[in-house]
């Protein structure tokens, strides 16, 4: 093996492979969470639409593969087949280029997202900043994709989102301020803006930030929860998009994969967000109670939570195909379901035997791949979460007018979050 | 006239219009506004998601705020008032039921019941019964459609799913008793066609207990929702002066304060033998009409209720000729259709075809007062107005 690939392997501390200098492993990290987070973006649509169907007593995609499983692929290739249109008004070069800038923002973004101490693109000193940044540029290609429709529709969408992600962006720069407050109640006495940092100040505090100084913590998470969800432009703050107003917003004048881009941007915002709360106050990728249940033995159990994850959908999928219909129509859904279930089971396995071979937890190539598959689950489930609240509030709330969602950013946000950052100051430099 | 009377001092329909002045409205030309920036004037449908239908409204904006709109109607004209002169009166009764697609067993009613005034005849009391029943669970239907809408428009999408799942129930003993769900023409002049199917009562009961817990269900998605509340309070507000001067009725005139029920005002049907409130709101804005339609649908379940119990036995059919040939004459007859008051005014010559047949819809009519709801609000309420009117655009247009 070649010395640029095995040097990193073989490093003794758990570094990212951006931190260690090597540049293989980070692009190879790069490609791992592209492809991941598509992946993920795809499933998420799946997983939307059947859940808000359960919300609302349908039944959702049935049609396409077994309980509609291959209707995302169906999507995909549909969207990529289709006419691409662009209005002859519209300005050719901005409108071509509006996609792309969203896409950018919202994947550049998972550069500094830490799955792991070491599972992480990079570890910038400035993690936080760069991401608030970065997400914030996404707000960029809506307006420019509003502006080049040349359209009344996309214009005012386009405006709408602008002014409602300009007036969150604060409220949620404040509620981030007073975590990072929290990373400095240490010996040094000096904070971090470096995402993984953060996680570890967590990890040394032995708390959660989101239970540190109750209810301060919890008032901070839950302004950012409030913000991110107006940040990416979901219900019930989809006024850009809003359908019933405004057509379809911004992406009015979109269609094909230019359109898809668009979603992909939104979901991958979404997941990137909800990476930012699950870091800054859930703990990240640790697993629940560290240090409270610390014994190898806990770790051990802890470590076969990610197989039996897999093995319960494999007996979900295994139901699934119990309950379908006997009828020979259904003999190919019921295959298909079958080897999605083995697959599952395949993965379920796998993974057993990589926590059963990587108990001890040394740097042995199995411990490390244990720990890293561990880390990656922990993270993954709280943004889980956060993705299935996502699709319950658009499930159940109506849509706030324009005015109120600004009145409320700008009076009840603001305030509280710059309240909640001057008490978590000022409890801080009374505790330490 | 009489009930409004009781009800108020002044006779307000006489006096101007409060807040209606479209004098300084043109369309046409966009304004120089604030900051230089040109005013904005967009089109709202024909197509469109929330314009329930093919209403086109033109907006005038200030940025987000609605200077004016103007609304253009005509997209689904078919010219229903100048087929009557050409249909017998038999053959014209299914044609009423294109009109509001959504309460269809109600227009019929209407229709009927101005044709056998005309004629003076009466339908038989066990038919005048049927026609309750199946006119009150179609102002049920209409409402849940309504509200599905309605919440839709307003970005809960949920309940539309709910109260189609419920809506369902009712078209299905629609179905049952006339073999359609939609255009239904379940009514005769005369009576009814059709004797009630066995087991025609329990089905009417069975969705009386299976629905009054559902109500509750939207309720507790809505009712108390802060979103829900924000969106429609002081929103659309239209005052009972200005509903009446603008000839606005229904729901929308009973939010507003003014307790008319063409129900209770004139009784037509077997209304006088039942007893149920009449719901009114106080502010008159968007989320009194909301209260207000949502207590409708439990006193239309009250009267159905008391209607099953008591349906008499009996023919179902008046005495009608074959051929139907009314006294030269007119007359104007009008019931409470889900949406408001819905008239048929019929001008007689003494042959088979009517000389000419107006209708006066609730929703044409209701939709006037969507100017004087939205001037001043955003481009998200004129939304949440056009829902909370309860238009139809096959009855706006005809």
């Amino acid at each position: 093996m070649p010395n640029f690939i095995m040097s990193y392997l073989d490093s003794k501390e758990a570094l990212t492979p951006g931190s260690a200098g090597s540049q293989f492993w980070a692009l190879i990290y790069v490609l791992i969470i592209f492809a991941g987070v598509s992946v993920a973006v795809i499933a998420m649509n799946w997983i939307e639409r059947k859940l808000l169907a359960h919300f609302q007593v349908r039944l959702g995609p049935m049609r396409v593969g077994p309980h509609g499983l291959l209707q995302p692929i169906a999507d995909a290739v549909k969207l990529m087949i289709k006419e691409d249109i662009i209005p002859a008004e519209a300005d050719q070069l901005v409108f071509w280029f509006a996609p792309m800038i969203g896409l950018l923002a919202a994947f550049t973004v998972y550069t500094v997202i830490p799955f792991g101490p070491s599972q992480a693109v990079s570890d910038m000193n400035i993690g936080i900043l760069f991401m608030l940044g970065v997400s914030s540029l996404g707000v960029l290609g809506i307006v420019v994709a509003g502006w080049a429709s040349n359209s009344h529709y996309p214009l005012i969408g386009a405006l709408r989102s602008s002014a409602q992600m300009v007036s969150y962006e604060v409220a949620m720069g404040l509620a981030v301020v007073s975590a990072i407050l929290m990373t400095s109640l240490n010996a040094s006495g000096t904070g971090t803006l470096s995402m993984i940092g953060i996680v570890q100040a967590q990890q040394q505090q032995g708390v959660w930030f989101i239970f540190k100084f109750f209810p301060l913590g919890l008032i901070a998470f839950a302004i950012f929860a409030i913000a991110m969800v107006a940040e990416t432009n979901r219900a019930p703050f989809d006024l850009a998009e809003a359908e019933s107003e405004l057509t379809a917003g911004y992406h009015t004048e979109y269609s094909g994969l230019r359109w898809s881009l668009f979603m992909l941007a939104e979901y991958a915002a979404m997941i990137a967000v909800s990476s930012i709360a699950v870091t800054l106050w859930l703990g990240g990728w640790m697993r629940p109670f560290p240090n409270l249940l610390h014994a190898p033995a806990w770790d051990f159990i802890f470590s076969l939570f990610p197989g039996l994850t897999f093995l319960a959908l494999a007996a979900i999928a295994l139901i699934g195909v119990a309950r379908m219909p006997a009828h020979s129509f259904f003999r190919i859904q019921r295959i298909g379901l079958a080897v999605f279930a083995a697959l599952l089971g395949f993965v379920a396995l796998l993974l057993l035997v990589i926590a059963v071979a990587g108990r001890s937890a040394d740097m042995s190539v199995a411990g490390r791949f244990n720990d890293g598959i561990d880390h990656v689950y922990w993270f993954v489930l709280k943004v889980a979460v956060f993705m299935y609240l996502f699709i319950w509030y658009r499930a159940t709330w109506p849509r706030y007018r324009f005015d109120q969602l600004m009145k409320i950013g700008w009076k009840v946000m603001l305030p509280i979050s710059l309240g909640v950052l001057i008490v978590t100051a000022i409890v801080g430099v009374i505790f330490s | 006239m009489s009930a409004y009377k009781n009800d108020q001092t002044n006779d307000a329909s006489n006096r101007a219009l409060s807040s209606l002045d479209r004098s300084n409205l043109d369309l046409k030309t966009p304004d120089k506004t604030y900051l230089d920036s040109n005013e904005l004037i967009i089109n709202m449908g024909p197509q469109h998601p929330a314009t329930h239908g093919v209403l086109r409204v033109i907006l005038k904006l200030d940025g987000e705020k609605v200077l004016g709109t103007e609304c253009v109607i005509g997209y689904l004209h078919r010219g229903v008032e100048k087929i009557a002169e050409n249909r017998t009166y038999t053959m014209f009764a299914p044609y009423v039921d294109r009109m509001d697609y959504c309460a269809a067993v109600s227009n019929g009613l209407g229709y009927c019941e101005a044709v056998e005034k005309l004629m003076n005849v009466e339908a038989p009391p066990r038919a005048q019964y049927i026609r309750v029943i199946l006119t009150e669970l179609q102002r049920i239907a209409s409402h849940q459609l309504w509200l599905g809408t309605h919440a839709l428009d307003i970005g809960a999408m949920t309940p539309l799913f709910y109260t189609f799942r419920d809506r369902e129930e009712i078209l299905k003993i629609f179905e049952k008793y006339c073999g359609a769900r939609l255009t239904t023409h379940a009514f005769r002049i005369g009576g009814c066609q059709y004797e009630t199917y066995a087991g025609f009562e329990k089905d009417v009961k069975n969705f009386l207990t299976f629905f009054a817990p559902k109500i509750d269900e939207y309720e507790a998605l809505l009712t108390t929702n802060r979103i829900w509340l924000e969106r429609t309070k002081n929103v659309g507000v239209i005052s009972g002066a200005d509903c009446i001067a603008l000839g606005v009725t229904g729901p929308v005139l009973r939010a507003s304060g003014v307790k008319w029920d063409l129900r209770k005002a004139q009784p037509y049907a077997a209304y006088s033998k039942f007893d149920f409130e009449i719901p009114t709101g106080e502010n008159g804005d968007t989320y009194d009409r909301y209260l207000v339609r949502m207590q409708e649908m439990r006193q239309s379940m009250r009267i159905v209720e008391q209607a099953v119990d008591a349906i008499p036995e009996g023919p179902i059919m008046g005495k009608v000729p074959k051929v139907i040939k009314p006294p030269v004459g007119e007359i104007y007859h009008s019931i409470e259709a889900p949406k408001g008051e819905l008239g048929y005014f019929i001008v007689s010559d003494g042959s088979t075809q009517p000389y000419r047949l107006r209708v006066r819809p609730p929703s044409f009519v209701n939709l006037q007062a969507l100017d004087l709801m939205v001037r001043g609000l955003l481009v998200a309420d004129v939304i949440a107005v056009i829902g909370t009117i309860d238009i139809v655009l096959g009855e706006v247009d005809r």
